[in-house]
């Protein structure tokens, strides 16, 4: 079976795929069981399955295996994530909570791009990440609570 | 099998090891809604289990529960857990949904609770040789003024209660509260940030299989033959035929999601649907089953006839999706000795009722446990997806999950119906609403379990519900009328399958309702405001309106607004009130817009709440809900809208079916009225219905356009921008 190796949250790993078209997310949940990102439309357009490739968010359901070979995947159970999430608990930024790992990993992004983001910088940032709950406010509170600090 | 391996330490709430036990192991555990053991357990070591049938999808109605057990318990609600929608550990005393959990869920615990101390209270007075009332609780401990005390969980911890519940139990004073009333943050939050929490979708069982479905190309087409060598390629994957039921079983998710997608199956023609396109005439012209009268008094004729100015207006809400962000998704383990499934159902005892029947298996050999998926929001795919594992894991011989793809859930969960309102109105002279009359027409059957859709497609026999929860509640306007007819027309049938999505039909009543009401006021050249007001006698209904009023500083004056125009926008303001359910929580909702007058997209600038629900439990919780009311509710109001052909939906994913994105979303500012001594109504729903009628005025009072159909889509305005 093919085997791809890359970096993930700071350690190397090699992992096999039948398929390299295989997305990443499968490999993240049932390979290496980091189950944080989540399945929620396999297309790219809800932003529930974000990582981050090398600093950058991506959309890990429509990133296939083979193009992570020699990358570095971050993940939600990753390093650099702790002030995000104090952030979101102390907000209280979630109702069910399904998106906030995309919500996490591209504000990640964002700031990691722009420190300071400007709250329109930070809903730019997150304009592809969907919330069915509507906690729209309370993720913005967050995400500028770090931007501000 | 040791102990310890047949329990699965599964989640850590509250701080409290919630421990799974294996099927048929909690046979002790008392599931009699009329005990107390059923819903509280205390531990040798102090801590508390609430057991519920009440699920927390995100709502807070958890966090909620503890607060109230700890109020009445007088132990700290650090202390609490609480395990909900589990056949086996929890008693049923209903589902999840209606906004009942608060109202009527966490009053059978505040029961149960109360009744319980009255219990620690009695042992500690035979233990202590005192009067039970001297004695009062602090911090878990039972004191007497005399330095006497006894610790609960000295008294009772790890033994039962043996008491019936005692609906006359002396509850705890509003007065003195120290729990409920206060905010508390939701422990599974940081587990949701972590990436911690125990989701459904992350649930695995040893030998687990993933199972994928193969949906027909229409709504009714039948399965002619299946291809199984078109899927060669993809390594061990099972094919499950049952009639026209197609799914896949694979160990490996990916090889499950590839053959789903690539088997070649073929289907026959199939083209019953009467499409989306026009279905507001559809609708009107469709055959009806039932007209029910909801309200009439005095002469509706005469009332038109009498009044100054005469008014008629016909407004649409299309098909609507829950359009939740995971796909549903379950897993079931058929076994000899009993059926197990893990599911986000909002109905876990509805559902294993329903299962059991369809799937001819006693209720007693099949236990649901629910877990957390993502919000639902009513009966989304989950219950169906339930039913497609149990087909799946029954032919597979081994425990299968189910995801559905993002077309699945889009295309297949059941929808909240289309609905259509007439209304004719007159005011009279002086303003006051002389006549009124709304007919609307809905496809809401009757009610009963709704089909499956895998069993429906295996040829197995099933009821078909087709109720969609509640629909004619809040048809009627808030204020008095002397002449006033509502009637309701239910439609023998429904294009697509139909349940309640949040806040089942109020929403667009109140859209109908509280647009009308500002067309009369309107009519009468009156303040939006003012009008509402001289209607009201209801001093909380006032009390949210004229806080509303007062938070948005709002101008006495008739609309449109003369001042409207900035560039190439133009700005308004509306407002609009209304009691859920005609019996439940005050709401007003006030917002500030503009609408591009060049290309018809409304921005949503401010949104202002006031929020009457009676007592508050826990009001960051609540002002959580409230908001995600707010922002979802804008959300169907300006962009949603179930689309279909003759054969199938077609807004199966998110370009098709949009949700509001966050460079949309509005400020939103909640005002929470807290009534400590008024009984706590459900907060899961009401702020949601009057917020596509606040969006309705404030555009009418930017433009002077009245729109009456929603999504208010930007061609769809700038469509009537042109046309005015």
């Amino acid at each position: 079976m093919p085997q791809y190796k890359f970096r993930v949250n700071g350690a190397q790993g090699t992992v096999d795929s039948w398929d390299p078209d295989q997305p990443l997310l499968y490999i993240l949940r049932n390979t290496l069981s980091l189950r944080a990102a989540k399945f929620g439309c396999g297309l790219g357009q809800c932003g529930a399955c974000t990582v981050l490739l090398d600093g950058k968010a991506v959309r890990s359901c429509i990133t296939p295996v083979r193009q992570v070979a020699g990358h570095a995947v971050t993940t939600l159970e990753g390093p650099g994530m702790e002030e995000l999430q104090a952030a979101f608990v102390a907000e209280q930024a979630a109702q069910c909570g399904y998106c906030t790992n995309g919500m996490i990993m591209s504000a990640k992004s964002v700031l990691m791009q722009t420190p300071h983001a400007t709250l329109e910088q930070v809903k730019q940032g997150l304009a592809g990440n969907l919330c069915r709950c509507g906690t729209h406010t309370r993720i913005m509170n967050a995400v500028m609570r770090v931007s501000k600090a | 099998m040791s102990t310890v391996s047949r329990r699965q330490l599964f989640q850590i709430a509250g701080g409290a090891l919630i421990v799974r036990f294996a099927f048929g192991q909690s046979a002790s555990k008392s599931l009699d809604p009329a005990e107390v053991d059923s819903f509280i357990a205390i531990h040798a070591d102090g801590s508390v289990t609430i057991y519920t049938s009440k699920v927390d999808v995100g709502t807070g109605l958890a966090t909620a529960f503890r607060q109230t057990a700890a109020e009445e318990l007088g132990i700290p609600v650090e202390r609490f857990a609480v395990i909900a929608g589990d056949t086996a550990l929890t008693p049923d005393h209903g589902g999840t949904g209606g906004s009942s959990g608060i109202p009527r869920g966490a009053a059978d615990i505040r029961r149960a609770a109360a009744t319980a101390r009255q219990g620690l209270l009695d042992l500690a007075s035979k233990q202590l040789n005192r009067p039970a009332s001297e004695l009062t609780i602090v911090d878990g401990t039972i004191m007497h003024a005399s330095g006497q005390k006894v610790a609960i969980a000295a008294l009772i911890g790890g033994k039962s209660f043996g008491l019936k519940l005692n609906p006359n139990a002396p509850l705890r004073n509003p007065s003195t509260y120290t729990v409920v009333g206060k905010p508390l943050p939701r422990p599974e939050v940081a587990a949701k940030c972590t990436g911690k929490h125990p989701w459904l979708q992350d649930f695995t069982l040893p030998g687990m299989l993933h199972g994928r479905l193969v949906r027909p190309p229409s709504t009714g087409a039948k399965l002619l033959s299946v291809d199984e060598s078109s899927i060669r390629s993809i390594p061990d994957v099972r094919v499950v035929r049952i009639e026209s039921f197609l799914g896949v079983v694979a160990k490996d998710e990916w090889a499950a999601v590839r053959a789903a997608r690539e088997i070649k199956a073929t289907w026959s023609d199939w083209k019953g649907l009467p499409g989306s396109t026009d279905l507001d005439r559809y609708i009107r012209q469709a055959p009806v089953e039932k007209d029910q009268t909801i309200t009439t008094k005095g002469d509706i004729a005469a009332g038109l006839a009498s009044g100054a100015k005469q008014l008629a207006a016909t407004y649409y809400w299309p098909f609507q999706s829950h359009a939740s962000l995971s796909p549903s998704c379950a897993v079931a383990d058929v076994k000899e000795s009993g059926t197990t499934i893990w599911s986000a159902t909002q109905n876990p005892y509805g559902l294993r009722a329903n299962l059991a029947k369809v799937f001819s298996i006693p209720p007693e050999k099949m236990r649901l446990v629910y877990m957390d998926g993502s919000g639902s929001y009513g009966t989304n795919g989950a219950d169906d997806a339930a039913a497609d594992a149990l087909l799946l894991s029954r032919v597979a011989g081994q425990p299968v999950r189910v995801q559905w793809m993002r077309a699945d859930e889009h295309g297949w969960d059941p929808k909240g119906p289309a609905q259509l309102h007439e209304l004719r109105g007159a005011v009279d002279a002086s303003g006051n609403i002389s006549a009124w009359e709304t007919q609307m027409w809905v496809p809401d059957g009757p009610g009963g379990s709704r089909a499956l859709l895998g069993p429906e497609s295996a040829g197995m026999q099933q009821t078909h519900g087709q109720g969609a929860g509640l629909m004619t509640l809040n048809l009627d306007p808030p204020y008095p009328v002397p002449n006033i007819r509502i009637v309701s027309h239910h439609l023998k049938d429904t294009p697509l399958r139909l349940s309640n999505l949040r806040a089942p039909g109020k929403i667009a009543n109140v859209f109908a309702a509280e647009s009308f009401a500002d067309e009369l006021a309107h009519a009468a050249g009156m303040d939006a405001v003012a009008f509402r007001v001289r209607g009201l006698s209801d001093a909380r209904a006032l009390d949210v309106l004229n806080r509303a009023a007062g938070m948005m500083d709002w101008q006495s004056r008739r609309s449109p607004n003369p001042n409207a125009a900035e560039g190439d926008l133009l700005v308004g303001r509306g407002i609009a009130y209304m009691r859920y359910k005609q019996a439940e929580n005050y709401v007003a909702i006030g917002i500030t817009l503009a609408v591009n007058r060049n290309t018809g997209a409304i921005t949503i600038r401010r949104v202002i709440c006031t929020h009457d629900c009676g007592l508050v439990v826990n009001p960051d919780g609540l002002r959580n809900q409230v908001e995600g009311n707010i922002m979802q509710t804008l959300s169907r109001t300006l962009h949603e809208e179930v689309t279909f052909d003759q054969s199938h939906v077609t807004s199966t994913d998110w370009v098709r079916y949009p949700l509001l994105r966050f460079p949309e979303a509005p400020v939103v500012q909640v005002a929470l009225i807290d009534r400590p001594t008024e009984p706590s109504y459900g907060a899961g729903e009401a702020a949601s219905a009057p917020v596509a009628a606040a969006v309705g005025n404030a555009v009418f009072d930017a433009t002077g356009v009245r729109l009456r159909t929603i999504p208010f889509t930007a061609a769809r305005v700038k469509a009537a921008l042109v046309k005015a």
